[in-house]
């Protein structure tokens, strides 16, 4: 009575099941596409080729998918203690200064390697005191995160425009954005990665924070599943009441698990900043840390389940500008529908289609025992 | 033949690798109460949820009033006379009475006709089956036997002919329980027919006509209540024979472990739930607290244990006091030697959606045996909850199965194995056995009493009259937050249930 869905095998829970919402996402996607009176297979395979073409388009789409898994980290961990950060876009835009401030500071005279691991510092610094401020006020006053990590998003706007206007821009130049960063601010590019498959990266901006974002994924799965703060963490997200008697520190953890989550959605300004434009632009988020929602609902809030997500993102925006490039009766704003279709469906129509599949499922079980029946008689 | 209501024949169900029900037959006669009783887990549950549409059975066929019925959703079970009474009630507690019982059932858009006739439909059942309640009263201002009256209301004005009743009596007060039976009867004298599960023989025996036993998916036997023991049925439920008294020595009390001191403890809205109570446990010795559920058990618990914050008073844990009104914190209390085993193990002593061995460090999980500095220590926890599934015989046997598919007394045992094999000075437990299956209640008995002989200080606290008495060795008894009285355990039910009732309390306390 407690289960409202049977059991379903592992490969139909985990597999068939995203993979019939994601069709029927783009399926509708596709009748959008028919509406607007161009051919849905023409979009489909420019989607494809745009993002799995060639190496370059491997490349940019691994590039966003780098950025996707930092903020889909940022959300899950903190959604494993109960919390709904949706601050992950300030976050991350604060968690610019410090990449900024680290190459700034040695791109001249430092190669990449000693200012990389101070940028890291930075941008996770940066990232966690924007998220500790929310964790702290619902920690101490019961203000609630939902609520100040979306005002925080607004203040984070406002602070880098002044930053950006008024400190970090160099003198004489009227575009919002820091200097342009030396050698020792640029990180290199993964082509040996994509080489060994025999691909070229070409103008790509993959870099070599794609592979920090794995190893953070890692680092992720380990604090949530394998050390204690993790598991205090999930016990107070599954039962408060639980981790009062437990005697775990409620404010304790919500302030810890705010930092984390801020430190990774920081830590995701590494990639714009430092592996393509080499400078601190304005708006450089770009709604990431809100893709980052999507990205931790579709990816279960499991690491293993936020790299494929962030992948198929990644597919989604390279593959999405293709579509734009080629077939201008389609327009940006139309792929932004599409992605927005895929995280309807995918996310929160999850289980729309669960109950016919269980149902065909027991049914299947049920011939199979008649089966064995009549064989039995 | 037409005698009978309703038939099951060759009912299967699976689950996975679960075999929850094996070919399944029943028989329940019209206008009697058949009981059906087995431990938690042996798919009674599953066959009512199967009867009421929740499920669909593998295989088997269901017979109402002769006539195959197929029953695919809980509308399919009410269309063809089948009302449900859960366990955990399904109303909508900011709804009146008059709102729930209509609710599914408004008949049109415009609700103010319904209103009227459900009122009136609603004052004729009253009448009819002596079950008055004021149909405007708000579901959360009542108290738990009228909610559950509510729920046979809902099922008759929905003309059920067949109720089917899951573990009732949990959470009613001995009165309220009795109320309950009568109303049974006179349903029963209408011409409906119940069923009621249950796992409390005394239950079966007192209001039933048959009474069919499950055991492991299996029907094992029906009997006519009249012909049949509470030993016998105690003996098919577990499949072996039980000790259905707890059998202990004498005590031996020793020194004071656990002192309370003038603890007053309020709520949230500042009601005083636990007044100005005082009391003493010694090593040795189990001290039960013994009351009607809601007069401030459950708060003065909470306080000793560090969860709920005092308004003032002291409480001395092997002699050193613990900052009750202040900070102490569960996991403090815990390393000076205090266990606690909660009332609610689903929202407090175990996270369900934790795997077994996960919660068989809840609390304990700074414990150096378990964590390397930062990481867990994922293969000692393991094996050590191995160890303790093997010693409390917890089934499945499996430490990485999800806490929520264990049943109400395997997941107790791993409460209780958690808290007491840690070697506490202070063990304090509330309702050990609520919604515990009877073999394991002999086992929890056994180790409750293991636990005093080996010279710990136990407090009990349990809403179950019966077993405050066989178990403890001092007895106070609660009302309205204080304490009212001390009485031996031989004291009578009649004397100790006036007591309860604040009766003779208030003479007590007024010489």
């Amino acid at each position: 009575m407690s289960t409202p869905y049977a059991k379903l095998p592992g490969w139909v829970e985990y597999g068939l099941i995203p993979l019939i919402n994601l069709a029927v996402a783009f399926l509708v996607a596709g009748l959008v596409v028919l509406l607007v009176g161009e051919n849905p297979l023409e979009a489909a395979y420019h989607l494809i080729n745009g993002a799995f073409g060639r190496g370059e388009y491997i490349g940019f789409t691994l590039y966003y998918a780098t950025t996707f898994i930092f903020t889909g980290l940022a959300v899950a961990v903190a959604f494993h203690a109960g919390l709904f950060n949706i601050g992950g876009e300030g976050q991350a835009y604060v968690g610019g200064i410090g990449v900024a401030l680290a190459c700034l500071w040695l791109d001249q005279t430092m190669p990449w390697y000693v200012v990389f691991p101070l940028a890291i510092v930075g941008s996770a610094f940066f990232g966690a005191l924007w998220a500790f401020l929310p964790g702290w006020l619902q920690a101490k006053r019961g203000s609630h995160i939902v609520i100040t990590t979306i005002m925080f998003n607004f203040i984070a706007s406002s602070l880098m425009v002044y930053l950006l206007t008024r400190v970090l821009k160099p003198l004489g130049s009227m575009a919002p954005q820091t200097r342009t960063f030396a050698e020792g601010g640029q990180l290199p590019k993964l082509d040996w990665l994509l080489s060994i498959f025999g691909l070229n990266i070409g103008t790509a901006p993959f870099n070599i924070s794609f592979l920090l974002a794995l190893a953070a994924a890692f680092a992720v799965w380990v604090l949530i599943w394998r050390t204690r703060l993790g598991y205090e963490m999930r016990t107070m997200g599954h039962s408060p009441s639980a981790a009062r008697y437990a005697g775990i520190s409620e404010s304790r953890i919500t302030v810890v698990a705010m930092m984390i989550s801020g430190g990774l959605a920081g830590m995701m300004a590494l990639n714009p900043i430092m592996g393509e434009q080499f400078r601190m632009q304005l708006d450089f988020v770009q709604g990431a840390g809100f893709v980052g929602i999507a990205v931790a609902l579709m990816g279960r809030s499991h690491p293993g389940g936020i790299i494929p997500a962030a992948i198929l993102f990644g597919v989604l925006y390279q593959g999405g500008a293709e579509i734009a490039f080629e077939m201008p009766s389609i327009s940006r704003d139309m792929i932004v529908i599409i992605q927005g279709l895929v995280i309807l469906f995918a996310g929160a129509l999850e289980n729309m289609f669960r109950p016919a599949i269980t149902r065909a499922f027991s049914a299947r079980g049920q011939r199979a025992a008649a089966v064995v029946q009549t064989k039995g008689a | 033949m037409n005698n009978i209501a309703i038939e099951l024949r060759g009912i299967d169900k699976s689950f996975g690798l679960v075999h929850a029900n094996r070919n399944i037959n029943l028989r329940v006669r019209k206008g009697t109460i058949h009981g059906i009783i087995g431990e938690n887990g042996a798919g009674k549950s599953t066959l009512m949820s199967i009867l009421y549409g929740f499920y669909q059975a593998d295989n088997g066929e269901i017979l109402v009033d002769g006539k195959p019925v197929s029953i695919r959703d809980p509308n399919a079970a009410i269309s063809v006379g089948i009302g449900m009474v859960h366990q955990h009630f399904m109303l909508v507690e900011n709804f009146t009475v008059l709102e729930n019982v209509m609710l599914g059932a408004e008949d049109s858009q415009i609700l103010n006709k319904g209103i009227a006739k459900a009122r009136q439909e609603l004052k004729r059942l009253e009448k009819e089956y002596a079950l008055e309640v004021n149909p405007d009263a708000l579901i959360e201002e009542l108290p738990v036997g009228l909610q559950q009256r509510v729920e046979i209301l809902k099922a008759l004005y929905r003309r059920a002919d067949i109720l089917i009743l899951d573990e009732p009596t949990g959470v009613l007060t001995p009165a309220e329980a009795d109320h309950l039976f009568r109303i049974l009867g006179q349903l029963k004298a209408q011409g409906k027919t119940i069923i009621l599960i249950t796992h409390k023989l005394r239950e079966i025996m007192a209001i039933t006509d048959e009474v069919s036993v499950m055991r492991r998916g299996e029907m094992v036997a029906t009997r006519t209540t009249r012909e049949t023991s509470v030993e016998e049925l105690a003996e098919l439920m577990v499949g072996r024979r039980v000790l259905l008294r707890v059998e202990k020595g004498e005590s031996n009390p020793g020194d004071v472990k656990l002192a309370v001191q003038g603890l007053t403890v309020k709520d949230s809205r500042g009601v005083t739930m636990v007044d100005n109570v005082s009391f003493d446990v010694r090593a040795g010795e189990i001290v039960g607290i013994a009351g009607v559920a809601g007069n401030g058990q459950s708060e003065l618990l909470e306080a000793i244990a560090g969860i709920r914050k005092a308004a003032s008073g002291t409480v001395l844990l092997n002699g050193r006091p613990v900052d009750v009104t202040g900070n102490a914190d569960a996991a403090e209390l815990r390393g000076r030697g205090l266990a606690h085993v909660p009332e609610d193990r689903h929202h407090v002593g175990l996270v369900l959606k934790f795997e077994e061995c996960e919660n068989a460090i809840l609390g304990y999980h700074h414990d150096p045996r378990f964590a390397n500095g930062m990481f867990l220590n994922i293969d000692a926890i393991r094996k050590d909850a191995e160890e303790k599934i093997a010693k409390y015989d917890i089934r499945p046997p499996n430490a990485r199965l999800r806490t929520a598919n264990f049943s109400g007394g395997n997941q107790q045992k791993v409460v209780l194995a958690r808290e007491m094999e840690r070697d506490p000075d202070v063990l304090i437990i509330g309702q050990p056995t609520r919604g515990v299956d009877v073999g394991a209640i002999e086992f929890i008995h056994k180790r409750i009493i293991e636990m005093r002989d080996q010279g710990k200080a136990v407090l009990l606290v349990s809403v179950e009259l019966d077993e405050i008495r066989s178990l403890s060795d001092r007895i106070l008894v609660m009302f309205a937050g204080r304490v009212v009285g001390e009485r031996s355990p031989e004291a009578t039910e009649g004397e100790l249930g006036l007591l309860m009732a604040g009766v003779e309390g208030r003479k007590e306390a007024a010489e």
